[in-house]
């Protein structure tokens, strides 16, 4: 089984990379760009039967800095 | 005064702290991070700064799930001393034994320079050594030195008096201009700046020299 995990700062955090990339949408003329946010994903190939829940505790314990970061686990 | 080096892959500064603790009289002994358990009768473990495992995953992330980082936090939790600079700070707040987070200097700039720092409390064992409100000079060399914690941590922080340093123009958008940080206890603390580069005047600077002479004259003590 695979899973796909979205690291993202949490909302508030200032994320200053989206920030400059948003800058830089906008110097090459793409208008309208009102905010980028920059994350991770992580593909995981697991052994089949890995549950959802260890899932979560590999991004509590690694995946994701929870002061900081949400997370999203996508079982595919 | 034992100390104990930790050196991770990817640590650079790890010979100039052994050589900055050794300066100020501590006797050191450098521990790879496989190892599981610090020599005994250690005093004091620095983690020294550098780009443990590459800063893969986040700064400290990898080196914080170390066999040796689990000695480290039972160290600390025994009452040990730790003491983090740079990437070791991160390491420290990747581990929980510090609060709050690193993240990318607010400029998206590494920053390589020498910087003023405000001595915030002289109540520990590391600060005790300079005079309250002292301006120290100290380099920086981060990419990810921009302190962040959520608004109770950094309310618990200022309440116990336990901001370390904090810079006097803020280089990196770390919140409140926090520089350094200590434990609940006194006995951790995590600064982005190097005190181990401003220990010899061919450093330019003897800055660092009073933390580690405070430290070990005051672990010596004990």
């Amino acid at each position: 089984m695979k899973a796909r995990v979205y690291v993202m700062l949490k909302t508030g955090v200032l994320d200053p990379q989206g920030e400059a990339v948003r800058h830089a949408l906008g110097s090459l003329g793409f208008d309208g760009v009102n905010a980028v946010r920059q994350g991770k994903v992580i593909e995981l190939d697991l052994a089949e039967g890995t549950t959802e829940e260890t899932v979560r505790s590999m991004c509590e314990k690694l995946l994701a800095n929870t002061v900081i970061e949400s997370y999203r686990i996508e079982v595919l | 005064m034992r100390a104990a080096v930790i050196v991770f892959p990817g640590s650079n500064c790890d010979r100039d702290m052994a050589v900055a603790l050794r300066a100020a009289g501590a006797d050191v002994s450098m521990v790879w991070h496989k190892d599981a358990t610090l020599p005994d009768g250690v005093d004091l473990v620095a983690i020294p700064g550098g780009f443990s495992f590459g800063d893969y995953l986040r700064c400290g992330a990898i080196a914080a799930q170390s066999p040796i980082s689990r000695a480290v936090v039972a160290h600390a939790e025994r009452g040990g001393y730790v003491l983090g600079v740079c990437n070791g700070f991160q390491v420290l707040t990747e581990t929980g034994l510090l609060p709050g987070a690193l993240m990318r200097n607010a400029n998206l700039k590494f920053l390589c320079k020498t910087v003023d720092l405000r001595v915030a409390t002289t109540d520990s064992a590391f600060t005790a050594g300079y005079h309250a409100d002292e301006v120290v000079a100290l380099p920086i060399a981060h990419h990810d030195g921009n302190y962040t914690a959520d608004a109770d941590t950094l309310a618990r922080l200022e309440g116990n008096d336990r901001v370390a340093f904090r810079y006097v123009t803020n280089p990196n958008g770390s919140i409140a201009e926090i520089a350094g940080i200590l434990s609940e206890n006194r006995r951790v603390l995590g600064m982005m700046p190097h005190p181990e580069r401003a220990v010899d005047a061919r450093h330019g600077s003897t800055a660092g020299e009073p933390l580690f002479a405070g430290l070990v004259g005051q672990l010596a003590l004990t």
